[in-house]
This record gives C-alpha cells, structure tokens and sequence, in this order.
C-alpha cells in the first residue's frame, strides 16, 4: 500500500535531508518505525503525507503517486485519505472534543451521516467521551493524546501516521490508545506507521523498522 | 475548499474569544461610529434649526449681534436687558403691513425660560393645548410639553420664578404662576418653555406688582405722610407674590406701557411685497433691528460646517489609525496562531480555507464593530431629536 522509492529529500537551507532507497508498507500493515533522535524519524512522516517534497524519488501509497500530485491535492488527499497523530497532538484549543475530532470531516468532504456517531464511538472507546462538549484547553495531557488519536482515525483513513503518541502516557492507556489504532487499521485494511521509542510497544506491531536501516 | 466549515471555525474562535473579539469590535465600532454621529447630530440640529428659522419671517429686536437676537426669538435664550420697548413693535403692526408678536424672554423657572407673549403666538407656531386650558388671565402659565415632562407639573400646580440674582435683596422677588395647561409636544424649544402672558412676564419682572389697597380704611396706619401730596406706603404694606382672586384687582402698572420692554418680535408680514418693505424700513434703524431668521441661521450653519469638517476629518483620520491598529492586532493574532494554522495545514487544510477562515475572523470583528458603529448611529439620532438642539443653543 506504501512503495517508496529512490526517496530523497533536502531541507531548503541545503542541509542535508534524507535518501530512502527504498521501502513498502503492506495493506493493513502496522509498522512501528524508531530509530535514533534527529535520525529523520518525523521528515518521513511528513514527506510520506506529503507535507514535504522530497527533491527525488516516488511515494506511493493506494495506487496514488503522492510526489508527482500539487499541493493543493496533497493536502486534499492527506484530508481525506491520511490520519496524523503529532507529538504535540496539535489540538484546536477553542474548539471542544467533538468539534476536534468532527474538524478533518468538517474541513474537508464535509461531515456525512453517521461520521459523528463514528466520532462518538472512537471517543468513547479512548475514555474521552465524557469530555465531548469540553473545550480541548480544558483536558490534561492524556485527554489530549487521546483525542488527537481519535481525530487521525475519525475519517477513516487509509494510511496512519502517528509520531510519538504516546510519550507522555501510563503504561495502561498506552497500550489501550496503540491497540485501537492497530484494531482500527487492520478492521479496514489501513496502513499504519507509527513513530516510537517506546520497547513495550514494539511486539504489538506487524514489523518493527528502524529508519538506519533503510536509508542510504 | 470548505467555505462552510471555514466560517465555522472562524466564528467558534471569535465566539469562544468573546471579550478580546467584544473589546476589538468595540474599539473599532467606536472610532467608526464617531465621525457618523458627529455627521447626525450636526445634521439633525441643521435641520431642526433651520425648520425653526425657516417657520419665523421676520424677527425685531435691538440693534446688535444679529445671531443673538435670532437665539433669543427662536430659541428662548435669554435676552437679559437687550430689550425695546413695547411701542416699537406697536409701530410695526401699526403700519398695516404685518402682524407682530412680542416676546419677553428674560426670566426663568426652574432652569427653563419664562417666555413672555400673547395668544396669537400659540396660534403663530401650531401650539394645541393637550391638558388643561390655555392662558386667560394675569399669573396664569402655560407649560411645554417636554418642561412638564422633565418637572412633573401638571395643570392645578404653580412655580416660582427664578431670582435673576440670589443675593440682590432689592431685586426682582419670585413670583408664584398657577399652571393652567400644558401643551401638545411639537418636537421644537416650545416643549421646553414655561408661558405666560406678555403682562405677567412683567410682572416677574417687577415692572408691575401688587400690594394691599392704601386707600382702604385698614391700611390707614400704612401710609406716610407726603411732602408732594402723594400716597407712599410704609414697609409694612403687603406685596403679593402671586396672582389670586382675591388679590388680581390689587396689581398694577407703574408708567406708559409703551416703554415696557420685550426682548424680540415675530413680525408676520401680510405678503412679500411687505415684508420688503419692512426690511427696507428698518434695515438702517438705530432703535430697531430686523431680520431674517433664515439668513442670519445660514451664516451661523456656514461656520458651523467648517467646524463640522474639520472634526469629522479629524474623527476620520482616528479611525483610519485605528483601523491600522486593528489590522495589526489580526496580524499579530494570526502570526501568534502560526502553529494553529500549520496543524491545520498539516492535516491537509487546503490554503483557500484556511485564508477564508482568517478572512471570516476580520468579518465576524468587523460586521461587530459594524453593529456596534450603527447603533451609535442611531443613539445620535435619538440624541438629536431629543437634547440636541437645546444643548447646541446653550
């Protein structure tokens, strides 16, 4: 589902990036990607969603070449077909648990039916559902965590890209976040590449990858 | 691109920031309001003053400031001693050539002015009695409508005139006046004036006045002897201080009534024809001064659209400054919220959104501040039918 090939990127101050020769996801996949800090951990993520643009090379990912579409549709595919989970969870402060996790639907295609009742069901299985009509600036760190993983799978994507998720998390709630987005994932097929440090984590995963060994 | 859910976002931020988006949509609706409230209220007291000045043909007074003169026939200022006598708007209605209408606008009651006149004034200006009966006999008095408001006085009450000076104990002493009848509104300075007859204005004035009768057997003991064969009273002679049935015939005048003073006149002339004629007439009179309302309030209007300019180009200029700051305070707002908007990139928010989500916000700030601007608008506009024109005569 996720074929990269001759991957290479340069930040724009000329520093130099990173080279994927190549690697592939396979459908429903969880892949758990680690590897030392400032290894090029998170520029992956973000150049296999296409907020960056690698210099050359090809992502491919559900038959969509990423690098060869505009802008404008990377950001249109991303919002419909990739969930993001960021380190910093990257909530809407203003806006409650319902209207962040309802905000990709919203922004995007547009809310359908059942879309909320989805929302629901993913909030209350990740014990944020009591604080649906809370505003984000409210919750503690681990509400939050919680309600950025339930706004990447809301949508149902196709392709999960969580980056360090569950750093701040007790060993519990951890592991119950990662098992839903493996469960949601593999219930349809959905690739997930998930960035970690954490050892425990590492057997719930189909393969564990470390970014050493896959670039040049 | 999402417009819906764009200008959702923008108005869940700007409703979930109320106080700072209140205190930016305040602080522009005001500097913006400013300069259209200026625009009202001068306009609406243009209006007011000049549908005043354009109902009155021609005003007599003495010669002087003609501006002065025109407050004080349309207005009620007071025309303190600026006054001529009584005969000289006589000679006027004697030439055959208008109707003349005396005004004595001198004293005051209250805070409001006691305005001197005839019936035929009532009739002049479309004043119709709403409570009571209008002015029949000495100390009777009429109220404005807006007087009688603002005092609570009704027909049945009475109110004293006001000492011109509280400490000049040889002045003029408060005079009690039965209200006989309050008059319909009619939205000009008329709803703010106290009215009595041109003879009991003089009696405020001291001009006439009352005191037991010397002649009678009673007061035998009141009266001094005379050198020049006159009666002269003593001080305890009773003076009255207000008109009542059993004192009325007690009052009196002392002189020619000819030389009582009145402050202006309304001159009706009979055509225009006579109305030139007038103002030809009088035009180099050394006792008399004629004019016309309309014109004099035309020069007054000219120096006051300048100043009008001059402020609202000033107001003008604020806003514009202001409107500077507030673009600033967006910029600002949006630069601190960098991180906001590069997640929202991030997830795939297209740029056409999410520049309509920040163009919703300044819209939002902006139809609030607009709100806000127009409402001021219309408080002016209630202002200037209400105070405006009283506040901007003094």
């Amino acid at each position: 589902m996720l074929t990269i090939r001759d991957l290479d990127f340069s930040y724009p101050n000329g520093e130099s990036g990173l080279a994927v020769p190549q690697w592939d996801v396979a459908n429903g996949e969880a892949v758990a990607l680690v590897g030392p800090s400032g290894a090029g951990k998170t520029t992956l993520l973000k150049l296999i969603c296409g907020i960056h643009q690698p210099s050359g090379g090809t992502i491919e990912c559900v038959g969509v070449t990423v690098t060869a579409l505009s802008d404008p549709e990377r950001r249109a595919w991303r919002l419909r077909k990739v969930g993001v989970v960021f380190q910093d969870f990257a909530l809407m402060d203003y806006l409650t648990v319902r209207e962040n996790l309802l905000l990709p639907l919203r922004l995007g295609a547009g809310a359908r039916a059942g879309e909320e009742g989805h929302a629901r069901t993913l909030a209350d299985q990740l014990e944020v559902s009591r604080y649906w009509n809370k505003l984000a600036s409210e919750l503690s760190q681990g509400e939050r965590q919680r309600v950025a993983i339930a706004r990447a799978l809301v949508h149902r994507p196709v392709l999960v890209l969580a980056d360090e998720p569950t750093a701040s998390r007790d060993a519990t709630r951890k592991s119950q976040a990662v098992r839903l987005m493996l469960e949601e994932c593999r219930s349809r097929q959905a690739g997930l590449v998930m960035v970690t440090h954490d050892p425990e984590l590492l057997p719930l995963f189909d393969r564990v990858v470390s970014l050493e060994d896959i670039v040049s | 691109m999402n417009p819906l859910g764009a200008i959702d976002l923008a108005w869940r931020y700007v409703s979930r920031h109320r106080a700072q988006s209140f205190l930016l949509a305040g602080a522009l609706g005001i500097v913006a309001a400013l300069p259209m409230m200026v625009r009202v209220l001068v306009s609406a007291a243009q209006e007011q003053l000049r549908a005043r000045a354009v109902a009155t043909p021609l005003v007599v007074g003495q010669p002087g400031s003609a501006t002065d003169l025109m407050l004080t026939a349309l207005h009620f200022r007071s025309g303190g001693d600026k006054s001529i006598p009584l005969r000289l708007c006589d000679e006027v209605s004697d030439s055959g050539l208008a109707e003349v209408i005396p005004l004595h606008v001198r004293f005051n009651a209250q805070g409001a002015p006691i305005i001197g006149t005839e019936l035929e004034y009532f009739e002049f200006r479309g004043l119709t009695i709403a409570q009571g009966r209008m002015l029949t006999r000495l100390g009777d008095c009429v109220l404005g409508a807006g007087v009688a408001r603002k005092k609570g006085l009704q027909p049945g009450g009475a109110i004293f005139s006001s000492p011109e000076q509280v400490f000049d104990l040889a002045g003029v002493y408060p005079l009690k006046m039965r209200i006989v009848g309050v008059l319909a509104p009619s939205g000009t300075p008329d709803d703010d004036a106290f009215f009595v007859d041109l003879k009991t204005s003089w009696l405020v004035q001291g001009i006439a006045h009352g005191h037991d009768d010397l002649a009678k057997p009673e007061q035998s003991a009141n009266v001094l002897p005379s050198a020049d064969g006159g009666v002269v009273g003593s001080a305890a002679v009773r003076m009255f201080s207000e008109v009542t049935d059993k004192n009325e015939d007690g009052f009196h005048f002392h002189g020619d009534e000819g030389e009582f003073p009145v402050h202006a006149a309304i001159v009706i002339p009979s055509d225009r024809k006579a109305e030139a004629i007038l103002v030809g007439r009088y035009q180099k009179s050394k006792e008399l001064q004629i004019l016309r309302p309309v014109d004099v309030l035309e020069v007054l209007l000219g120096a006051l659209f300048q100043i009008e300019k001059l402020v609202v180009g000033a107001l003008a200029l604020v806003a514009l400054a202001a409107g500077l700051v507030v673009a600033l305070v967006f910029a600002l707002s949006f630069r601190l919220r960098q991180r906001e908007f590069a997640t929202l990139a991030e997830i795939g928010v297209g740029r056409g959104t999410l520049w309509l989500a920040k163009m919703a916000e300044v819209v939002f700030i902006g139809a609030g501040a607009a709100i806000i601007a127009f409402s001021g608008r219309e408080i002016a506009v209630v202002m200037a039918r209400s105070i405006l024109v009283k506040g901007f005569i003094g």
